[in-house]
């Protein structure tokens, strides 16, 4: 059942479902991606909120007009006025006040969301309250979707992802750097305006499949997940939009695949899932990667320390040091040096000699700024630049490391 | 970091004793942000009643030894003591003045109430703020040339102004030891002067002053001592034999034209 | 209104919403302050998943077994954002937002697989909670506040929120000073040797019993415009922080009240004959106070250039 659902064979809708889901998840990954790159990742909280009293008018206003307040189109226009108004205020907020964006967002989302709980209960109590259909816009539903619908979704899909792609280099250039680009002429604000507008739309689209509390999901998870594979900038981009179209195909095609599995849900843990194992394993940033670079460097940091106190016929203060040393066959257990250990201190405490001379040469300016204490100095030093230095210093030659 | 640890370690136990009344010794400090050490294996012994400068070029690891010093970064390695005794034992003998970079300054607050938090170790959870206590913050207040400013809020004072409530505080705290991050960056000239004033006096007291400094054209005139860091530390001394041309080279290295740095220590002499 | 008609149906739902509103305040100023306001709206969403673990568990829909599921999912949800911003060196808000929408989403998926068709747990009760059902049956007018044996009837709700309330009053003045150094500058707080990280923790654990109790009560909603608005509002109206917490719990009072009054009889006024969530109208009144303070307030604007005297 599951394969059919990926391999598309559920039926007209729920391949519709599927592509538009997918068509929104990569949408959503990149849109995401500039928000996460400018530290304003839970705007789109507020916006997904805010869209809440907007999809309640527009019912209210449906119906009154003697419609079908259930139409998917309308609460979608609906939704996105009242989104834009919320992000207005969230904008205007942190402009024309002291309060840090933060205390906005959070300001605006719960009011916006508390106005809309209130139209939700004034639909309840209309004669003609066909409200089932706005349940499904808080969690997403997609079971019993009419072809139109998902149509709309996998048209809306297509579009956003039409526009993120054409805006995708100026909103590049703002992310990574607004300084360069309000230099370069580019108008900050309105690229700015122009992403959160974007956001705007993967959310109203996002609407009916994931639902509006956990649309936020799909704008943050993919981006997150991505930077931890790579430090370029196009590159987050590009992962994170296909993060997030394979959590939307494959959250979908799960979730089609047998009753009581709610799409909404299933698609944010399925991106879930995936930021999970970048989060342990991605190579370099990932939490294994750095636990093991750490360990190899405190202890690269605690044997260099020793020598140069066993070099300067100090005490060695700190338990660790000394079994690292001894681990290392440097000194005994009661912190005594072996000849080993005597002949690398040597070396050690003439390195730091070196680097002394480095410090005072104009010549090595640019090699003198790399001394953390650590680096080797034959790793950014010729034989013969180190010959030349130990002819400064003098004393015994032919110390080998 | 512990006196015990110490303690276990032969080698350690005449060095300590030897240490007893140093305000402040750090050994074998390493910090790192990283997989690169800001600090690495620094020793330093500040002396009692001394007013020392630690000085370096940007990025050398001036701040993050003292805050490590402090317990506000966590090290890598080493220990610190003050008055000989572990850092934790000893806080009511230490005053603190951060960096004013590092500070909302749109907090709700009031001067007054910035300089009676110097008062916290003495007052503690629920001790009441009484007459003793606000005639104190008053007279501390008075000392840096901030009496009449006592009851705005913060964010309305000028970068040397907030500077100066800063000592206040520390000043509030009565301790023997104080420790400042930057006290001159980017403040005018007149708060440069009343700190200046201030730290003097504190030092006429017997108390000790360290100071993170980056102007090296005032170091010989404010202070006694210095500590030249660069990752590793340089050299540590009286003013006069250790603010050298040698030493400097050896801190800032091309970064500072030779003609500057004898400049410098011409002044020194 | 008589005090017949008020007391058992009006009396009960109005201390029950403003002693949520006064405990989630408190705290809420220093989230604000600190700049984690939105810890609030992290916790609220990741209490659904908390008490369906909790109904799993024990098979029941208890409150005690609710609340410490709710607890341990709010304290599971900071340790994990903690963790991950650590350890992914990723931004808080970032790591906000992966977490609490990964925990309600899994939380809405167990609600969908386990049998709750016999009990009253959804996802709606979850936002929206509900007010308006917290009556006191056993009451007969103003005299029997004093009479034990209505007040045996109290809904349970009451004290509960009411103790809670306490509590955070007890903390927020027990540990005052420590709290309003470590948010004003947490680098001369650890100088000091007080344990900011712990400090921190305690906090955002004392918002996350605060949201809990809360939730039980009146939904999540009213817990996340609680924790921000009035302390937001608050903040515009005064420069001392002293000051700023009276007006926050005026506003949150005056939220509580004027929410509740506005769904249950504004309909009427207007015409209609059905009453509006008290939740939704309570947190949609507190956006409007701020609202009117980032117009009015006196000290709404960020400290411009210095004051020379």
């Amino acid at each position: 059942m599951l394969l059919d659902a990926l391999t598309l064979q559920l039926g007209y809708n729920a391949t519709l479902v599927a592509i538009g889901a997918a068509l929104l998840g990569i949408s959503a990954g990149v849109t995401g991606t500039f928000l996460f790159l400018r530290k304003r990742a839970l705007v789109s909280d507020a916006i997904s909120h805010a869209t809440l009293p907007g999809v309640g008018l527009a019912f209210i206003v449906m119906v009154w007009l003697g419609g079908d307040g259930r139409n998917l189109a309308g609460l979608m226009l609906g939704s996105a006025v009242s989104a834009w108004l919320g992000l207005l205020c969230v904008q205007s907020i942190t402009r024309r006040t002291r309060l840090a964006e933060d205390a906005a967002i959070g300001a605006v989302l719960s009011s916006f969301f508390g106005l809309g709980v209130v139209l939700l209960t004034v639909i309840q109590t209309m004669s003609s309250g066909r409200q089932a259909g706005l349940d499904g816009l808080l969690l997403g539903s997609t079971a019993g979707m009419l072809w139109q619908d998902a149509a709309i979704i996998a048209t809306g899909g297509a579009v956003t992802l039409a526009l993120v792609l054409l805006l995708r280099r100026p909103m590049t250039l703002v992310a990574f750097d607004p300084e360069y680009a309000r230099a370069a002429g580019v108008n900050t604000d309105r690229v700015d305006m122009l992403t959160m507008a974007l956001a705007l739309a993967v959310t109203v689209v996002g609407l009916k499949i994931v639902g509006l509390i956990l649309i936020v999901a799909l704008l943050i998870i993919p981006p997150v997940t991505a930077r931890f594979w790579t430090d370029r900038s196009e590159r987050v981009v590009a992962i994170s939009g296909a993060l997030g179209g394979i959590s939307g195909f494959v959250g979908a095609a799960i979730s089609a695949s047998a009753p009581a599995l709610p799409t909404g849900p299933i698609i944010v843990l399925t991106c879930f899932a995936l930021f999970v194992f970048s989060l342990f394993l991605a190579p370099d940033r990932g939490v294994l990667a750095a636990y093991l670079r750490h360990r190899s460097f405190q202890k690269k940091v605690h044997l260099r320390q020793g020598l140069l106190a066993i070099a300067e016929h100090q005490p060695i203060y700190e338990p660790l040091t000394i079994r690292l040393l001894a681990r290392e066959g440097l000194a005994r257990r009661d912190g005594v040096p072996t000849a080993a250990g005597t002949a690398r201190a040597a070396k050690a405490l003439r390195d730091e000699r070196r680097w002394q001379v480095v410090h005072t040469q104009p010549t090595y300016e640019a090699i003198s700024s790399l001394y953390d204490g650590l680096r080797e100095i034959e790793s950014v030093l010729t034989a013969d630049q180190l010959a030349d230095i130990d002819e400064v210093i003098g004393g015994p030659k032919g110390v080998t490391p | 970091m512990t006196h015990l640890e110490l303690a276990t370690d032969h080698g350690a136990v005449v060095q300590l004793q030897a240490l007893d009344a140093c305000p402040l010794a750090i050994r074998g400090l390493t910090v790192s942000y990283g997989e690169k050490p800001a600090v690495f294996s620094i020793d330093a012994t500040v002396e009692q009643g001394s007013m020392t400068a630690i000085i370096g070029p940007n990025g050398a690891g001036k701040s993050t030894m003292l805050k490590a010093a402090l317990g506000v970064i966590k090290p890598l390695a080493g220990t610190v003591t003050v008055y000989g005794k572990p850092l934790d034992t000893q806080r009511h003998r230490i005053a603190y003045v951060p960096q004013r970079a590092s500070i909302d300054w749109d907090f709700p607050t009031r001067v007054i109430d910035v300089v009676l938090m110097g008062l916290y170790r003495d007052l503690g959870l629920l001790g009441r703020i009484g007459r003793k206590e606000r005639d104190l913050a008053a007279d501390c207040l008075d000392r840096v040339g901030m009496h009449d400013f006592a009851d705005r809020q913060i964010g309305q004072l000028s970068g040397g102004q907030q500077q100066r409530v800063f000592l206040a505080r520390a000043l509030a705290q009565q301790a023997d030891l104080y420790l400042l991050d930057e006290p001159f960056a980017g403040v005018d000239a007149a708060t440069e002067k009343a700190i200046i004033d201030v730290l003097k006096t504190l030092k006429a007291q017997g108390k000790t002053v360290v100071a993170v400094h980056h102007d090296l054209s005032t170091v010989t005139e404010y202070f006694d001592r210095v500590f030249l860091i660069n990752v590793r530390k340089v050299a540590e001394g009286p003013v006069e034999n250790t603010f050298t041309s040698e030493n400097l080279q050896q801190a800032y290295g091309g970064r500072l034209a030779t003609t500057q740095i004898d400049d410098l220590s011409l002044t020194a002499i | 209104m008589s005090g017949e008609e008020f007391v058992p149906l009006s009396l009960t739902p109005i201390l029950i919403g403003v002693f949520t509103a006064v405990a989630c305040a408190l705290p809420g100023n220093f989230l604000v302050l600190r700049k984690q306001a939105l810890i609030g709206d992290a916790i609220s969403h990741v209490v659904l998943p908390g008490i369906v673990v909790a109904f799993l568990v024990t098979g029941s829909l208890a409150a005690w077994p609710m609340m410490i599921g709710a607890a341990l999912a709010a304290v599971v949800a900071v340790i994990l954002i903690e963790a991950i911003r650590r350890l992914g060196r990723i931004e808080t808000g970032a790591a906000m937002g992966v977490v609490f929408t990964s925990m309600f989403a899994a939380g809405v998926l167990l609600l969908e697989r386990s049998d709750t068709s016999t009990v009253h747990l959804d996802v709606e009760h979850a936002l929206m909670g509900n007010l308006e059902s917290l009556i006191w049956l056993d009451a007969y007018g103003w005299g029997s506040v004093l009479d034990p044996i209505a007040l045996a009837g109290l809904p349970p709700e009451l004290p509960r929120i009411f103790v809670t309330m306490l509590g955070v009053i007890a903390f927020t003045w027990l540990f005052w000073r420590p709290l309003k150094i470590s948010t004003f500058d947490e680098g001369f707080a650890q100088g000091l040797g007080i344990r900011t990280g712990a400090l921190g923790m305690a906090l955002v654990i004392v918002s996350a019993i605060a949201a809990v109790a809360a939730f039980d009560a009146v939904g999540s909603i009213i817990v996340i415009a609680m924790f921000i608005c009035p302390p937001a509002a608050a903040r515009l109206m005064t420069n001392r922080l002293e000051r700023q917490v009276g007006w926050s719990v005026v506003f949150a009072v005056l939220s509580a009240i004027l929410g509740y009054v506005l769904a249950g009889y504004g309909p009427g006024w207007l015409g209609g004959d059905n009453a509006v969530s008290a939740a939704g109208m309570i947190a949609a009144v507190s956006g409007l106070i701020l609202a009117l303070a980032t117009m009015f307030g006196p000290c709404r604007s960020r400290t411009g250039a210095p004051i020379e005297a």
